[in-house]
């Protein structure tokens, strides 16, 4: 064997080494790497109680209600799985509405509902004009 | 083809004329790509004007990746064929790679700011990218050191190999784990972008990696001029 292919060999060796070493420790972390919640990974499992938590899904459509203080409002978080509903006081970002893509920061509370003190909009990969928007009928933007 | 290009004054017979157009013809296909994506596209039917961001955001994470990859290959080149230009090649990359990857993150805050609601969250996408942009800063620091205390550059090799670990993390940490960032867009045959708003995607990515190729062959050439001077200096003094 030249010295050539020893290195390239050994390379390839450490190459795949390092890459397994990687894997390792990716599926050690797993669910700890998760950005958030979804209902359906905390239904029927002990709540995360007492920390604060990120919650993600869809916005149920017909779920968001307005409190009349003008600040508060109420929705249902839902993975297609299971549903958790939402109390919120403050602003929520543009593009927050039902039938879309949120992350809501905060904590569960004892009885499974959660409260959020921060909403971020989560949206899909796909991008397109209003007008092709419009035509399209309303396909499931479940869990996306 | 490439053992024939190792040789520096072929390489340099070659790079000449070809950086200037590389870098041109960059220019030109980006700039075009930006007046189509600011005034020949729709906005998107939710995020509006801001979509038009992704014209800048998908070449620069695009090249902040692609330049890894050309830094972990010519990294292995070196390690296993001793070129001395795959060494050249994987510090000329770097800093290019690590400005696009600057980018990507930048640019991406100010997109994250108005449609999510928050210039930063630690999800996988955007840690992961971060990570990439901190180990293209570390080789550049462990190169220069390297360099600096005469060493043979097969350090720096090694960390460019290793670092390639990052590329299969930031591509499928939007699959692996739930994220904030939104799935991938562009696959090789399919996309999810609508085809009125994708074509200056394609002109600005392409633009932008004629114009990395250009910056990275006048690096290269600018470090080969420098060994020559040097080379001679100490000829000179030996004198």
């Amino acid at each position: 064997m030249k010295p050539k292919h020893q290195r390239l060999v050994l390379g390839l060796l450490a190459l795949g080494a390092v890459a397994g070493a990687a894997g390792l420790a990716l599926s050690a972390l797993q669910d700890q790497a998760a950005f958030f919640y979804a209902p359906g990974d905390v239904a029927g499992k002990p709540l995360p109680l007492g920390k604060a938590v990120r919650l993600g899904g869809m916005v149920e459509a017909g779920s968001l209600v307005h409190k009349p203080d003008g600040i508060s409002m109420a929705f249902v978080v839902t993975d297609g799985k299971a549903k958790v509903p939402v109390a919120f006081r403050g602003v929520a970002p543009d593009l927050f509405k039902e039938g879309s893509g949120v992350v809501a920061e905060g904590k569960f509370n004892r009885d499974g509902s959660f409260t959020a003190d921060n909403l971020l909009a989560k949206h899909d990969e796909r991008y397109m004009p209003p007008q092709v928007a419009g035509k399209m009928h309303k396909t499931e933007t479940l869990d996306k | 083809m490439i053992h024939a290009l190792a040789n520096p004054t072929r390489f340099l017979k070659l790079a000449r004329p070809l950086t200037p157009v590389l870098f041109w013809a960059g220019v030109a296909l980006a700039l075009f790509g930006a007046w189509g994506g600011l005034t020949q596209t729709p906005g998107d039917y939710l995020q509006k004007e801001s979509v038009r961001i992704l014209y800048i955001h998908v070449p620069a994470a695009w090249l902040g990746m692609g330049g890894w990859t050309g830094v972990a290959g010519a990294s292995l080149g070196y390690l296993i064929w001793r070129h001395p230009l795959a060494h050249i090649a994987a510090r000329a990359i770097a800093p290019a790679g690590a400005v696009f990857a600057a980018l990507c993150l930048i640019t991406g805050a100010i997109w994250g700011r108005p449609t999510w609601g928050t210039w930063w969250e630690w999800d996988g996408r955007l840690t992961s990218m971060l990570l990439l942009f901190f180990v293209y800063i570390a080789y550049i620091a462990l190169a220069r050191a390297d360099a600096d205390r005469g060493g043979d550059g097969r350090v720096p090799a090694l960390f460019g190999v290793a670092g390639s670990v990052l590329l299969p993390i930031v591509r499928y940490s939007v699959v692996w784990w739930n994220t904030l960032h939104q799935g991938q867009s562009i696959g090789l045959t399919s996309s999810s972008i609508d085809s009125s708003m994708l074509w200056p995607l394609f002109f600005t990515i392409g633009g932008f990696t004629l114009l990395f190729a250009g910056v990275v062959l006048m690096r290269m050439r600018a470090m080969l001029a420098i060994q020559r001077v040097e080379a001679r200096m100490r000829r000179m003094a030996a004198q």
